[in-house]
């Protein structure tokens, strides 16, 4: 059996007299697409903020390559080569595609240039993109240079998934990809989802989209009330099983008290 | 709906060109598309249009040395609208940046004149203060949290306090800075070139302005600034410091209300505690004809530099033509609230 790449045991995170994760678990395999579910209020957010950085948990311990990591902010998580791509987005409209795809970590031109008068190397940003875009197959965009507000949802999702895909080394964490968009943009995603794990980059996914989830998914992780419930199948369990176990209605066989 | 999905790349080319074909747009589309990416031009054709109107009417207006008086009067509060653009381009707005100005110019006069302080550092311990009261604006922005609107009214009357407090109600005269602190008036200087006569003051603005274009554009503090302004969940999110690059805009603006004090000095001669009282609304008038977006985020810095000419032209070009001050600015309040409309106007390509 495979370590878990990323993985985390009893987080607990309270707000208040709410506990959003209640000794919550997690396990992500090399290579593999998690898929992420549970019913709205379960805490999957919190979950996935604590594996991201977004939020520190109270307690419980996130190993990463088995070793215990621990996150500040989501700028630690991203050094450690976690990306994720928020249901916002986080892109800004009015900037090109190429300012996005670098916000945070702009590179700059060598020398004098760059060191003393901290010069950005647009060329080599441009280059850089224009290479993930078209790596991704999102090359339909053709100037580079464009504001983000003047592409389609589907492209936005794009740029913002090639920006994960290109710093993200060994997690891409998805959130609600597919819910603002259309069916047709929605299969581009998906096929964007597949073709990075095809990249050997494992990926969390959460969604409520179960025929989405159940197509792509090797493993899907089911939250409730604050912790994991269970991992099934998608190929031994039906989506109305899933439903089931998310609500509540039934329970997984193994864990019935 | 799992049909196995064919090569991706092939797959979507030739529908996601057709989203781009700009070919079916009326004129009006074209237009507003035109702007959208080039938000400058506004402010460009109203200047180039005035200049041409103004010409017409009278004959005296194009000559260099009327020209050159434009930019000697526009030069102290085009450098004050240097420092409001990066505060307007982060969502926020300054009040308080006429006030810092005249603060400064006391605190420059009287470390100089009254205290025995060596000029040269008056001028630095001037724009240290801006700097702190930058700081100040700064820290209650991010740290309290205040909107920037609130903050700065409130600091406006603080600063505008201390002003009076500093200097006594007391004007420095033009005669004691001449004997006692001459580079004080360093900016006032005067120079001509074929005709026009230019102060170093403008100089000052113009560099202000180049400046703060390539920090803006060619570095990434600059693009931080834009992605706060335009969206500041996001950037937090894309890894952004959020508080930090806001903390910095209100600083170097603070920074930039120094020199500008430093310039004012120069434009006025003297060192009045009562200078300058509508430099505030005067810069923010300046920035929002420059067509910079009091949303955040979007327009050219070197916008509000030609916003500051429109106003100077149109009130150079009104009193030539020997028009009642009144409509001058009947004129400015028009051309504003055309800026802020047809901001809007180009925001909506967006959507």
């Amino acid at each position: 059996m495979t370590e878990p790449l990323l993985s985390a045991r009893n987080l607990v995170k309270r707000y208040g007299r709410v506990t959003a994760m209640d000794h919550a678990d997690f396990d992500l395999y090399p290579g593999e697409i998690l898929a992420v579910i549970g019913d709205n209020g379960a805490g999957k957010s919190s979950l996935i903020k604590a594996i991201s950085g977004a939020v520190k948990p109270d307690e419980g311990e996130i190993r990463l390559d088995g070793k215990p990591v621990s996150f500040a902010s989501t700028l630690d998580a991203r050094k450690m080569g976690i990306e994720t791509v928020y249901q916002t987005l986080a892109l800004s409209p009015a900037l090109s595609i190429s300012d996005n795809m670098f916000m945070g970590r702009e590179i700059r031109k060598p020398g004098f240039l760059g060191t003393w008068l901290g010069m950005l190397d647009k060329t080599a940003m441009d280059d850089f993109a224009r290479a993930k875009l078209t790596e991704l197959g999102l090359m339909t965009i053709q100037n580079i240079n464009q504001p983000v507000e003047t592409l389609s949802g589907g492209q936005r999702q794009g740029v913002a998934v090639a920006r994960a895909a290109a710093f993200g080394s060994r997690v891409i964490i998805l959130d609600e990809p597919t819910a603002a968009l259309g069916v047709k943009e929605s299969r581009r995603v998906l096929d964007l989802i597949q073709d990075v794990r095809s990249r050997g980059i494992p990926i969390v996914l959460i969604s409520h989209n179960m025929p989405h989830v159940f197509e792509v998914a090797d493993r899907i992780h089911i939250h409730r009330l604050g912790k994991r419930l269970c991992v099934i199948d998608p190929k031994a369990h039906s989506m109305s099983d899933a439903v089931s176990y998310m609500t509540g209605a039934k329970v997984p066989e193994g864990l019935a008290a | 709906m799992s049909d196995t999905p064919d090569p991706v790349v092939e797959r979507r080319a030739p529908e996601a060109v057709a989203q781009f074909d700009h070919r079916h747009r009326s004129t009006l589309d074209r237009v507003q598309h035109f702007l959208h990416q080039y938000p400058t031009m506004v402010p460009v054709i109203v200047l180039v249009l005035s200049l041409i109107a103004f010409g017409l009417i009278s004959p005296n207006f194009f000559s260099a040395f009327n020209l050159s008086l434009v930019l000697q009067q526009v030069a102290v509060v085009g450098t004050l609208a240097a420092a409001q653009s990066l505060v307007i381009l982060t969502a926020g707005i300054d009040l308080s940046v006429g006030a810092v100005m005249v603060l400064i110019s006391v605190v420059m006069g009287q470390l100089a004149v009254n205290f025995g302080v060596p000029v040269p550092i008056a001028i630095l311990a001037g724009l240290a203060c801006g700097a702190a009261t930058g700081a100040l604006n700064g820290w209650l922005v991010t740290r309290l949290k205040l909107p920037p609107f609130i903050t700065t009214l409130g600091t406006w009357n603080i600063f505008l306090a201390l002003n009076y407090y500093l200097s006594g109600r007391e004007t420095i005269r033009s005669q004691t800075l001449d004997t006692d602190a001459p580079l004080l008036k360093f900016f006032g200087t005067r120079f001509e070139v074929g005709g026009a006569v230019l102060t170093y003051g403008v100089i000052l603005m113009v560099v202000v302005f180049a400046v703060l274009y390539y920090a803006l554009y060619k570095t990434a503090w600059g693009r931080r600034v834009y992605a706060v302004g335009d969206d500041p969940e996001s950037a937090a999110l894309a890894g952004i410091q959020t508080k930090r690059v806001l903390m910095s805009v209100y600083v170097v603006a603070g920074v930039i209300c120094g020199l500008a004090a430093w310039s004012s000095i120069g434009r006025v001669g003297s060192i009045s505690p009562t200078s300058f009282f509508e430099a505030n609304l005067e810069s923010i008038t300046a920035v929002v004809i420059g067509g910079i977006s009091l949303f955040g985020g979007r327009g050219s810095i070197l916008g509000p530099l030609i916003g500051a000419l429109i106003v100077g032209v149109f009130n150079s070009g009104l009193r030539l033509a020997g028009v009642d001050v009144l409509w001058q600015l009947f004129a400015t309040g028009w051309l504003i609230i055309l800026a802020v409309a047809i901001d809007q106007w180009i925001r909506k390509v967006s959507s």
